[in-house]
């Protein structure tokens, strides 16, 4: 009976884990073959001189000891960046429309999410004493509500802020965008000032997210340098991961998300199809604020420190991931999140050593928007911006 | 009553005046045509029944309910199925997604399911090409699917805008066969042709609209030996 509906789609759950890898794992290969090229060619320069005076290793020992680490954090922040990227990509997707305001939605979900947390540590039911299992409960729920308040967030701000303007010339939209920016960080501002008296919000202390699991030793010259990685980390790649597959799930193997890739490719036609279109596009909205949500949260536990402001730079990460993969294409924004973190990271750890200290950590964000602007130039739709089949 | 009708509807866009009072009925079980030169306003009709664009005056009412103010989305569940010009294939979803798209107001499964093999049955090309997408399909595919995906939830009243366009005379027959057929089944059937003469073979009645105006309104067959249609749109000297 239900030969042409609804058929149980596991490909469609398999699929973006395997694009995940295969993204993963090609952009860290590339980045490390790079990296590594570059430590035999300054080996034997003053900058390997000066490493193997402070250190007593050569530089390429240096570079290949520190790589594991340097790929897991790239890649969990790459994860971070994918899930904000996905959020922008959505909304374009369906109003061919960039979403400024979508990084404070981002700092929502985090405040919601690290307030609650605090209270709950003031009331004693995290931190000192408190089981595991509970702690983890208790940060799954606090990301769940961050999810919530963000996605409706969202939903209330398509419906005062750019329904209204739908019609309006493009540019009117957008710039109503950049005022929501700015309404939300000083209304999050406003709002802290008033019932905390601070602004800044520290990720509380609990569970065990801090501690580090260690995978073993790696050689580095005479000495060892332990390859460890915090239990956050492993939270930030597996909730991020679980996310993007459900999102996949839904866009593409629903009855929604064909609503939602409908609405997205010919709105008029959509609407005599039977389809709600301000219902649709208030679901895209709400989808993208919940994953920006979460990704707040997922922020917090890995930075700890948050403040009404910090959804500029992530926001500004993840815009520019989604048009380095391609803008309004789901995978795309996987693929830019995962490159951009990557290599923000690398040269974040390498720059300062290849440079002998001449360009140093500050500098880490010149490669990835200068690898943007190289990408759109020769590929202006972004890397996968010609896979149309990919598209929301 | 009639199942449809519009009384001095007036439609604009912007300050383009598209309508110019239109007043026309459809009765439950007929086929009736709107024909028409280019620009004449037969796609701004259409568009004005389904809520694609509200009349600034004038009324559109279904089975006496009056429809003007509607949501597009409310008067497709009403049972007005809108095939659009220029076919609206969503061409990033594949033929089978298009069609599930098409009985996206359908709740029962089974029923979305005897509906996707009855476009088989109509246009087995369809089934061949199942997992290819819209975008891909030729000229004549898509408005095979477009008609198939309009017929996906079963309108009271179907409305096609040239459904002939850009097809073979042999596919522009199978078009106008399945429109008959779909007519024989219970559906009510508004038809706009730029094909004056195919259209007028099917229909039972029909509308000339010229510059937002209807100028006759008469049978087809009566229209088919009009003097004036025979000049303007049948290319009869
Ligand atoms: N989106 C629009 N914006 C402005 N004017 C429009 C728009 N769509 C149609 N018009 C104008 O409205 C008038 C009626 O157009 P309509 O599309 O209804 O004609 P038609 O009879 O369907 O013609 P055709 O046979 O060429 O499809 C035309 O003068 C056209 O230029
Ligand atoms: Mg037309």
């Amino acid at each position: 009976m239900k030969k042409y509906l609804k058929p149980i789609n596991l490909m469609e759950l398999l699929r973006p884990l395997g694009q995940l890898i295969v993204f993963s794992l090609g952009s860290a290969a590339v980045l490390s073959i790079i990296v590594l090229a570059l430590a035999i060619v300054l080996n034997n320069t003053a900058a390997g001189d000066k490493i193997f005076a402070q250190l007593k290793v050569s530089l390429f020992a240096y570079t290949v000891a520190n790589l594991p680490q340097v790929l897991v954090d790239g890649l969990t922040l790459g994860f971070v960046y994918a899930a904000i990227a996905l959020g922008y990509t959505m909304v374009y997707g369906v109003l061919e429309f960039i979403n400024f305001a979508h990084s404070e939605i981002f700092a929502i979900g985090a405040f919601v999410g690290v307030e609650i947390l605090i209270a709950l540590q003031n009331a004693g039911l995290i931190g000192s004493g408190s089981s595991l299992f509970m702690d983890y409960v208790f940060l799954i729920l606090a990301m769940l509500a961050g999810m919530a308040v963000a996605g409706g967030a969202a939903i209330a701000m398509e419906r005062i802020a750019y329904r209204p303007l739908r019609n309006a010339p493009r540019l009117v939209p957008l710039i109503s965008a950049i005022g929501v920016s700015f309404f939300l960080q000083d209304a999050i501002r406003l709002t802290e000032s008033l019932t905390t008296g601070q602004f800044n919000r520290i990720f509380p202390t609990f569970g065990n997210f801090d501690k580090r699991i260690t995978f073993g030793k790696i050689p580095m010259g005479a000495a060892e340098l332990p390859f460890s990685v915090p239990i956050k980390s492993f939270i930030v790649i597996i909730a991020a991961v679980l996310m993007l597959v459900v999102l996949n799930y839904l866009v593409n193997a629903t009855k929604v998300g064909k609503a939602i890739r409908a609405v997205a490719q010919d709105r008029a036609t959509a609407s005599l199809m039977g389809i709600d279109v301000n219902h649709i596009i208030a679901i895209t909205f709400l989808i993208g604020g919940a994953l920006g949500g979460a990704a707040g949260l997922l922020y917090a536990l890995k930075f700890t420190r948050i403040d009404p402001y910090v959804g500029f730079y992530p926001g500004l990460k993840a815009f520019t991931a989604a048009v380095l993969g391609g803008i309004g294409n789901l995978t795309g924004a996987l693929l830019g999140g995962i490159i951009l973190g990557l290599l923000e990271t690398f040269a974040g750890s390498y720059l300062s050593i290849f440079t002998m200290g001449a360009a140093g950590v500050e500098y880490k964000d010149i490669f990835a928007f200068a690898i943007l602007i190289l990408v759109l130039i020769f590929r202006p739709n972004g890397l996968l911006g010609e896979n149309v089949t990919e598209k929301v | 009553m009639s199942l449809l009708s519009l009384e001095n509807v007036h439609s604009y866009y912007g300050h383009i005046h598209a309508l110019k009072g239109i007043s026309l009925r459809i009765e439950k079980g007929e086929i009736v045509t709107l024909i028409g030169s280019n620009g004449a306003g037969k796609s701004t009709t259409l568009r004005t029944i389904s809520g694609l664009i509200h009349p600034k005056r004038g009324k559109v009412s279904l089975d006496g309910k009056d429809i003007s103010t509607m949501a597009p989305h409310l008067i497709v569940r009403a049972g007005i199925g809108h095939v659009p010009e220029g076919r609206g294939i969503f061409p990033r979803l594949t033929v089978k997604e298009n069609l599930e798209i098409g009985a996206y107001t359908i709740d029962d499964d089974a029923e979305a399911e005897r509906r996707m093999e009855y476009s088989f049955e109509l246009f087995p090309r369809l089934k061949e090409r199942l997992e290819q997408k819209g975008g891909t399909l030729s000229g004549g595919e898509q408005q095979m699917l477009a008609i198939a995906r309009g017929l996906m939830l079963d309108p009271t009243l179907l409305m096609l805008d040239e459904p002939s366009m850009g097809l073979s005379p042999v596919m522009v027959d199978l078009v106008f066969d399945t429109i008959q057929k779909v007519n024989e089944n219970g559906a009510t059937i508004l038809l706009v042709e730029q094909n004056a003469l195919v259209a007028l073979s099917v229909a039972h009645r029909g509308y000339v609209l010229q510059t937002g105006e209807i100028i006759i309104s008469d049978t087809a067959s009566n229209l088919r030996n009009d003097p004036t249609v025979q000049k303007a749109y049948l290319g009869v000297e």
